[in-house]
């Protein structure tokens, strides 16, 4: 019973050991809109906000690894931005300032939502995610974790502790619609990484489906279209039928933020946009 | 482990809570335990900023806040804003402006732009408008608000000068 602020991520393992059932507590944007609504009653909470290893982030190699416990504007600083900038991107769009300042990493992908901002960024970078019970460490990629609409492959006992996301040499560009620009729930959005080692260019989408997802067909097209000496921009045609195929990759739904056809509509239009301001971008 | 019982810290001093349920808000401790009724209660999903007030010197709402998780966290309330019985250059500023209409999303466009203006003493509007974007005054006075916050921020850099010049 009660409320346990964990110092370390092993006296958090080791709480949600002796109790799986406890309610683990990050940056609270999600959990205590639940709570105020009267949809769910705390008994006993394991805040995870205290553990300064959460929030730390390190350059291991050619990869970035993020803790769990870094804030929506933590991630937007120009360090990091500048090594992941689809996910600083995406991070700048959630909320308003107080939002940012609560919601963390960790807390935006158990949540699992199909609009979660930093998903579709996690999604095309192929991040892993570092999970740990007070009995195992395992690594999972950010398309095995979430499973379904707010569903995830945690299991009871189990914190999100890293994620850790390769670094690629090439801009970035994360999009998202909704009705205006603060304080937004996305309707959708996609993010485009580039990447010139691998001369591949990624494409995660969100809000379209139940669960995040790379667009497959669109990705092979593009990447083998693009002209990967000269680095130039992709003709309008080329350009038109890679917008056209991640579309065809998504299966949106009608709900209250807006209908499955608008969605299509929009997500195409996200799709050229990123890919154009991606070529931009790199001839800059 | 924290109890029902536990002390926060609002605007230095402690209060001590008792009976707490682990699923109250801070906001909801602030109003009806601490009679600290400043912060205001609309939205109770972070969407409205009304409830907005400083955790560790970050704006946070604090609806969305646990009581029970700010025990030994510094909490800033809009009642912490003035000194000795006088209302802040923010305040005052309102008033000058005139950026009050039903005041209820004035406690916390107060607590951020008295935030805002500490860690950037002479922003541009669009710095303003990114600052408060949390913030929803719904009578629609932004105009003065914006007002507002330029004459904070005269006033403070007139006053820095004035120290600096001592």
């Amino acid at each position: 019973m009660g409320v346990i602020i964990a110092k370390s991520v092993n006296e958090a393992c080791d709480v949600l050991a002796e109790n799986p059932a406890t309610t683990v507590l990050a940056g609270g944007t999600d959990l205590m809109v639940q709570v105020n609504r009267g949809a769910k009653s705390l008994e006993s909470v394991l805040d995870l906000s205290r553990i300064l290893e959460l929030k730390k982030w390190s350059i291991e190699g050619s990869e970035i690894v993020l803790g769990a416990g870094i804030s929506y504007t933590d991630l937007t600083n120009p360090q990091l931005a500048k090594l992941v900038p689809a996910l600083a991107q995406a991070a700048r769009t959630v909320g308003s300032p107080q939002i940012r300042n609560a919601g963390t990493l960790g807390g935006n992908l158990a949540t699992a939502s199909p609009a979660g901002d930093t998903i579709p960024a996690l999604v095309a970078m192929d991040a892993f995610l570092k999970l740990k019970s007070s009995t195992e460490t395992r690594e999972v990629s950010m398309t095995e974790f979430v499973t379904g609409v707010k569903t995830n492959v945690l299991k009871p006992g189990e914190i999100i502790e890293s994620v850790r996301i390769p670094v690629f040499e090439g801009p970035q560009e994360f999009l998202k619609v909704g009705t205006r620009n603060a304080m937004v729930i996305s309707v959708v959005s996609l993010a485009l990484v580039k990447d010139h080692l691998g001369r591949k260019l990624r494409v995660g989408v969100g809000s379209v489906s139940p669960v995040p997802f790379r667009a497959a067909a669109a990705e092979e097209f593009i990447s083998h279209e693009f002209d990967w000496e000269t680095n130039s921009g992709p003709s309008e045609k080329v350009i038109s039928k890679f917008s056209e195929l991640v579309a065809d990759s998504t299966e949106p739904i009608d709900d209250h933020r807006g209908t499955a056809n608008y969605r299509k509509h929009a997500v195409k239009v996200l799709a050229k946009r990123a890919l154009e301001r991606v070529c931009e971008g790199d001839v800059a | 482990m924290i109890s029902e019982t536990y002390t926060l810290v609002v605007n230095g001093s402690s209060y001590q809570v008792v009976d707490g349920h682990p699923s109250e808000s801070l906001l909801w401790v602030l109003r009806e335990r601490l009679e600290l009724s400043g912060s205001k209660n609309a939205c109770e999903e972070g969407e409205c900023g009304s409830c907005t007030v400083l955790v560790d010197e970050e704006i946070v709402c604090s609806c969305l806040v646990l009581a029970a998780s700010a025990v030994g966290r510094e909490i800033t309330t809009i009642e912490g804003l003035g000194s000795d019985g006088e209302i802040s250059d923010v305040q005052k500023a309102f008033v000058e402006a005139g950026a009050v209409q039903c005041g209820f999303c004035t406690p916390g466009l107060l607590v951020a732009i008295d935030q805002l203006l500490n860690t950037d003493p002479d922003p541009d509007d669009l710095t303003v408008k990114e600052a408060i974007s949390g913030n929803l005054c719904r009578c629609t006075g932004y105009g003065r608000i914006l007002e507002a916050v330029r004459i904070a921020s005269k006033d403070r850099k007139a006053q820095n000068e004035e120290e600096i010049n001592k």
